[in-house]
């Protein structure tokens, strides 16, 4: 079966505000953090991207998904709307709202349909089943929760509109060893479930070998390997990768 | 979040103060609106600057009028006006603050000028220069110093906006599609609510003060209903004579200005 892409990079070159700049300097007013970026994502894989951190993944996932403004070069997409994960759930849950109320929010906000205040309650308690969160969680501020419960709700929160392509930003990074296995295996299991494509973002070599199809490897903002992840871990062709695997204690 | 027990309110001594001490004053003020041991405006030739007694437990004025019951009035007509005054204040302050600190740029570099321009002038001196605008009465009172507080407002909000508006939680609010102005309030003020609580009650203790200022100026409230400062400015000629005629609307003063202070410092740690 011939499989759809559902995201298509070319060519992306990414800026940032160079903030040290002092006014009327002849330093550039630019940084830019990605330089001539190009993939795929096809439907239904997981992509993972790796590579030191600094390397410049999260300013590629922000462009993705729309909060990088300022870029150069083609964001394709079958679908729109896509989602994110975000690394530190203790930032990236409204610590005045209630967990009930996070989840609901992307369903008051959807621009494409009206919900139901039942509608809403009926996807909110669906949601609570395949994150795996008891129902009486809904009525905790995100500050009664452990790290591995807020980045349950956080991923809760990114699946509440059904989008087909979710981009995890160092998903487990913030999270102790045992639950990192634990947001993982949810990962898999939603991504067996719900057959959506996954960009999955880490540094961590060994995280990346449980759940991507495909690999991509960057370094200081352009890539410098792709492949499928068994090839690249068997057979890895730059010499930076090669580095990254033995530094994981994956080849020696 | 907090629950709100009454054990833990006790065990903070500030709170438990300030709620004491507000508590005191809104009794008095509440059964001011009922009943009064005199007509505050009643006067009495026979009765002028009398002491403190059974008769009249805060002595009587140059007029021969009540002086508690006075202040039973005068507290009303304080609280009230420094209530207006926190309203306009917090309320276009908070405004101001969010918008100019969450769309940033060239809205806020000039709101922000001309606020540090305001700011460099006390409030009360800002809010006698609108009362020579405006006028003398209590409606361009309130509205005088509810303007001359914006500035605190605003500054306090926008600087929190600014603390909040880059965080995780906001980008992904805005990722999921909620707009400006439902992020704005609906999404970053809540965040803020201890502080602005907390910068409430201590501008209700400036309100306070810069009415009573304003009073003694003569361009606060208006006889025959004076508010607090404004008896103490009428007292002010006859502080050695009688003495308690001074000190029992001052000392009321005090005691707002404590209580709102407690209150402001208690709500601030505990949070
Ligand atoms: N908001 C920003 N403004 C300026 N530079 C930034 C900003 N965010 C990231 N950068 C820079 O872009 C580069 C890539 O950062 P990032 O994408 O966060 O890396 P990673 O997620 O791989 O750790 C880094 O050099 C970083 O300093
Ligand atoms: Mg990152």
């Amino acid at each position: 079966m011939e499989k759809e892409t559902v995201l298509k990079v070319s060519s992306l070159d990414v800026f940032y505000k160079n903030r040290k700049r002092k006014l009327f300097s002849k330093q550039s007013k630019k940084i830019q953090a990605l330089f001539d970026v190009s993939f795929e994502v096809q439907e239904g894989e997981v992509l993972a991207i790796a590579g030191e951190s600094g390397c410049g993944k999260s300013t590629l996932a922000r462009a993705i998904v729309g909060i990088n403004k300022d870029y150069e070069g083609v964001i394709w997409q079958k679908y729109g709307d896509p989602q994110m994960v975000f690394q530190d759930p203790y930032n990236s849950l409204n610590p005045a709202k209630k967990v009930g109320w996070l989840l609901e929010e992307p369903l008051k906000v959807d621009k494409k349909r009206k919900w139901t205040k039942e509608e809403r309650q009926q996807r909110v308690k669906e949601i609570m089943e395949e994150i795996e969160l008891p129902l009486n969680m809904l009525e905790r501020y995100p500050s009664q929760l452990s790290g591995g419960q807020r980045q349950r709700v956080c991923i809760g929160i990114a699946l509440m509109r059904n989008p087909k392509l979710l981009i995890a930003d160092e998903p487990v990074s913030a999270l102790d060893v045992t639950i990192q296995a634990q947001i993982m295996e949810l990962l898999r299991n939603l991504h067996k479930k719900l057959g959506i494509s996954i960009i999955f973002i880490s540094h961590d070599l060994r995280v990346v070998y449980q759940i991507s199809d495909h690999v991509m490897v960057m370094k200081n903002g352009r890539i410098v390997e792709y492949g499928a992840t068994k090839d690249v871990y068997r057979n890895p062709q730059a010499e930076y990768t090669k580095q990254l695997l033995k530094a994981a204690g994956i080849t020696r | 979040m907090k629950k709100i027990s009454f054990k833990k309110i006790i065990k903070d001594p500030y709170l438990a103060i300030g709620i004491l001490i507000m508590g005191l004053v809104l009794l008095m003020i509440i059964v001011g609106f009922f009943w009064t041991p005199y007509d505050p405006t009643k006067m009495s030739a026979s009765e002028k600057l009398q002491g403190i007694s059974l008769r009249h437990i805060m002595g009587t004025d140059n007029m021969g009028r009540d002086v508690f019951s006075r202040v039973m009035y005068g507290s009303r007509v304080t609280l009230l006006i420094a209530m207006g005054t926190i309203i306009i204040g917090a309320g276009l302050g908070t405004i101001i603050g969010a918008v100019t600190g969450y769309y940033g740029g060239v809205i806020d570099e000039v709101a922000m000028r001309i606020i540090d321009a305001l700011f460099a002038f006390p409030s009360i001196l800002l809010a006698l220069v609108i009362v020579s605008v405006f006028g003398v009465g209590w409606m361009q009172l309130v509205v005088s110093l509810g303007i001359a507080f914006v500035p605190s407002f605003a500054r306090i909000v926008r600087g929190e906006v600014l603390r909040c508006k880059d965080m995780d939680y906001i980008q992904n609010a805005r990722l999921q599609g909620v707009g400006s102005l439902r992020m704005i309030f609906v999404h970053i003020l809540p965040n803020i609510k201890g502080v602005l609580a907390s910068s409430i009650l201590i501008g209700f203790n400036n309100a306070v003060l810069a009415e009573a200022g304003l009073s003694y100026l003569g361009v606060g409230s208006q006889p025959p209903y004076a508010s607090l400062g404004r008896m103490l400015s009428d007292a002010q000629q006859y502080m050695f004579t009688r003495p308690s005629y001074v000190m029992c609307p001052g000392i009321v003063i005090v005691l707002m200005v404590l209580g709102f202070a407690f209150l402001g410092e208690g709500i601030k740690r505990w949070e």
